[in-house]
C-alpha cells in the first residue's frame, strides 16, 4: 500500500508555536517533528487530548505556519510559494475538522457540494446556489453514511454525529490527494464508528489517496490502520506498523510524563486520566 | 428585638458613588444645552402656543381632494423612484467595496493574523473612500449637485446614491466579519476561492441581517429624498416645502400620512425578505 519513494507529506524538525491568546503569549505545541507518509498511505495519530493531534493536522493541511523546521506537501513547501500557489496546494488537501463548522442555515446539499469548489469557478459556484450542480454525486457521498435522506434539509436540523458525517460527505466530493481527519469518530456510536470508519479507509483507498486520521480510539486504529503514530506532549513518541505497538507502550502514551494524576497541576488532563483508564479504548466516549 | 430590623449600616455602598455620577453628568450637560441654544420655554409662550393651535387646527382633516390626491400620487411614486434607483447606485458601489476591505475575506490575515502591508494600505485608503462619502451628508451633496446637473430628481438619485454607498459598504464589510470566522477559515484553508468562500460561508449566516440593514437603509433613503425635495430636488418633498410655506396645514397632514404609510411598508418588506432568504 505504501510507496514510501514517492512522499505525500514529509515533515523535519517542526516545532509550531499555536496563534496568540487573549494575553497575547504563544505556546509551543509540537517539538521537533520529523515524519514522511507515502502517497495512498494510511495513518492514525493516537495520543491523549491536548497531545497537539489537531495542531499536527493542521500543519499538515498547510493551515498553520511553523516557526522552525520544514513542511512538504506534496513536493511543495506551502510556505515558500505565492499565496495564489498555496490555496492551488490546499485544495490537494482536504482537512476535515472533529466538528465541521457549516453555517447552520446552509442546507446539507450545498454544504456537502462545498468540497467541489477548489475546482469549480466562481460561475459555476454562483449558479449551484441557484440550482444545485450535480445533486447525485452529493447524494451518493452521503449514502455512503447513511444519510441520503438528508439531502435538502437544514444543516442546523441535524444532530452533532450528522453533522460530523456531512463533513465527511464534503470531503467525498473533495478532488483532494491528501485526506487529514481529524476525530471522525468522535460523536458515533461504537457501530456507526467501525462502519464510517470502514468508508473513510475504502474511498481514500480508492483513489489512491493517503489518509491521515486523528482517533481516540486506540483499539481501531490498531485494528484498521497499517500504521500509527503516538504523540505526547507535542513529540512523536513513536511511529511504527501498529503490529509492532504493544499495550505496554499504549499504556505509556496515555499515562503521559506525569505518573501520579493528582500531582499534575493541569487538572483538565488529571481528571481525563482515571476516565480513559476505565473504559476499554474502542467505547464512544 | 425584631429579626428582620436591618443592621445599624444598611446602606447601599453604591449611593454615594451614583450621586457623584449623576451631578457630574448633569455639570457637564448644563454647559452644552447653553451652547446648543436649546430654549425649550418657547414652547410655552403664548404666541407660540396660539400658532400652533392653528396649525394643528388646518390639520384636520386631511387634504382629500382628487386634484390634491393625484399630485399626491405622482408624488410619492417620484420619491419611491428616487430613493430606490438612489440605493441601487449606491449598493452597486458598495457591495465590491464592501468585499475588498471585509477583514474575513483576508488570506494573509487568516493565515498569520497579520495583513500584508500593501494589503493594509489598500483596505486603509477604500476605507478612507467609504468614510469622505457618507460623511457628507445627502443634503450637502444635493446642493453641490444641483449646481452641477440643475434641479430635479437627477441630483436627488446622485446625492443618495454618493452618501448611502458609503454607509452600506462599511456596515456590509461589518456584517461579514462578525459572521462567525470558522466556516469561511474553514474553506479558506482547504484551498477555496475568496469569492466562492463569501457565497458559501459568510453568505449564509449574514443573509437575513445583511437584507433587514438594506431595507433599513431604503426606508432611510425614502426619509432622504424627502428632505432633498426641499433643496429641488422633487418628489413628496418639493410637495411639503409649498404646502408648509402656504400654511395649508391639512396638506402636511396628507402627506405626513403618506410618509407614515410608506415607512411601514419598508417594515413589512423586510419582515417578508427575511422570512423568504431564510429558508
Amino acid at each position: 500500500m505504501s510507496e514510501p519513494s514517492l512522499s505525500a507529506l514529509s515533515l523535519h524538525a517542526l516545532d509550531v508555536f499555536a496563534p496568540p491568546n487573549e494575553e497575547g503569549k504563544v505556546m509551543q505545541i509540537l517539538h521537533g517533528i520529523t515524519l514522511s507518509i507515502g502517497q495512498g498511505e494510511q495513518v492514525a495519530i493516537i495520543g491523549r487530548s491536548g497531545a497537539g493531534k489537531t495542531m499536527l493536522l493542521h500543519t499538515l493541511a498547510a493551515s498553520l505556519a511553523p516557526r522552525a523546521g520544514q513542511v512538504l506537501v506534496l513536493g511543495q513547501n506551502p510556505w515558500r510559494i505565492s499565496s495564489r500557489a498555496r490555496q492551488l496546494l490546499r485544495g490537494q488537501v482536504f482537512l476535515a475538522p472533529q466538528t465541521p463548522p457549516l453555517p447552520p442555515r446552509q442546507r446539507v446539499i450545498t454544504t456537502v457540494l462545498a468540497g467541489r469548489l477548489p475546482q469549480w469557478s466562481i460561475w459555476r459556484a454562483a449558479c449551484s446556489l441557484f440550482k444545485p450542480h450535480d445533486p447525485l454525486a452529493a447524494w451518493q457521498a452521503l449514502q455512503h453514511f447513511g444519510l441520503g435522506d438528508k439531502l435538502y434539509a437544514r444543516v442546523d436540523r441535524l444532530s452533532g454525529g450528522e453533522r460530523q458525517r456531512c463533513g465527511l460527505a464534503r470531503m467525498l466530493l473533495s478532488n483532494a490527494k491528501i485526506f487529514l481527519v481529524d476525530e471522525p469518530l468522535s460523536a458515533l456510536d461504537p457501530t456507526l464508528a467501525a462502519s464510517t470508519l470502514a468508508c473513510i479507509q475504502a474511498q481514500a483507498q480508492a483513489r489512491g489517496a493517503s489518509l491521515i486520521c486523528s482517533l481516540h480510539q486506540v483499539e481501531l486504529a490498531q485494528r484498521y490502520f497499517p500504521r500509527l503514530i503516538g504523540i505526547a506532549g507535542g513529540k512523536i513518541v513513536f511511529d511504527m506498523p501498529s503490529d509492532a505497538v504493544t499495550p505496554a507502550m499504549l499504556a505509556a502514551l496515555y499515562a503521559g510524563e506525569t505518573a501520579s494524576p493528582l500531582a499534575s497541576a493541569d487538572s483538565a488532563a488529571a481528571l481525563e486520566l482515571p476516565f480513559k483508564a476505565s473504559l476499554p479504548p474502542s467505547v464512544h466516549c | 428585638m425584631n429579626p428582620l430590623a436591618p443592621p445599624r449600616n444598611f446602606r447601599d455602598p453604591l449611593f454615594v458613588r451614583r450621586c457623584r455620577q449623576l451631578a457630574l453628568m448633569l455639570l457637564v450637560l448644563m454647559p452644552l444645552l447653553h451652547y446648543s441654544q436649546f430654549e425649550p420655554w418657547l414652547l410655552w409662550d403664548a404666541q407660540s402656543l396660539q400658532a400652533l393651535k392653528h396649525f394643528l387646527l388646518s390639520c384636520v382633516p386631511p387634504a382629500h381632494d382628487v386634484e390634491f390626491l393625484q399630485l399626491l400620487w405622482q408624488a410619492t411614486w417620484q420619491t419611491i423612484a428616487i430613493a430606490t434607483c438612489g440605493l441601487t447606485l449606491a449598493w452597486l458601489v458598495a457591495v465590491p467595496c464592501s468585499l475588498l476591505i471585509a477583514d474575513s475575506l483576508s488570506l494573509s490575515w487568516q493565515d498569520t493574523g497579520r495583513m500584508r502591508l500593501p494589503a493594509r494600505i489598500a483596505r486603509q485608503c477604500l476605507r478612507a473612500v467609504l468614510t469622505l462619502l457618507r460623511s457628507v451628508p445627502e443634503l450637502v451633496w444635493a446642493l453641490i449637485l444641483v449646481r452641477i446637473v440643475g434641479l430635479g430628481p437627477t441630483a436627488g438619485v446622485l446625492a443618495i446614491a454618493l452618501t448611502y454607498s458609503g454607509m452600506l459598504g462599511k456596515i456590509y464589510a461589518e456584517i461579514l466579519d462578525a459572521s462567525a470566522p470558522q466556516a469561511s477559515k474553514h474553506l479558506l484553508h482547504n484551498g477555496v476561492g475568496r469569492c466562492a468562500t463569501l457565497l458559501y460561508a459568510n453568505l449564509p449566516q449574514a443573509l437575513p441581517e445583511l437584507i433587514s440593514y438594506t431595507i433599513y437603509r431604503w426606508e432611510c433613503a425614502l426619509r432622504g429624498s424627502v428632505v432633498l425635495g426641499f433643496v429641488g430636488a422633487g418628489g413628496l418633498g418639493q410637495r411639503m416645502d409649498e404646502s408648509l410655506k402656504m400654511m395649508a396645514g391639512n396638506e402636511v397632514a396628507s402627506i405626513l400620512l403618506v410618509f407614515i404609510a410608506l415607512v411601514a411598508c419598508a417594515d413589512l418588506l423586510s419582515k417578508l425578505l427575511r422570512r423568504e432568504f431564510a429558508q
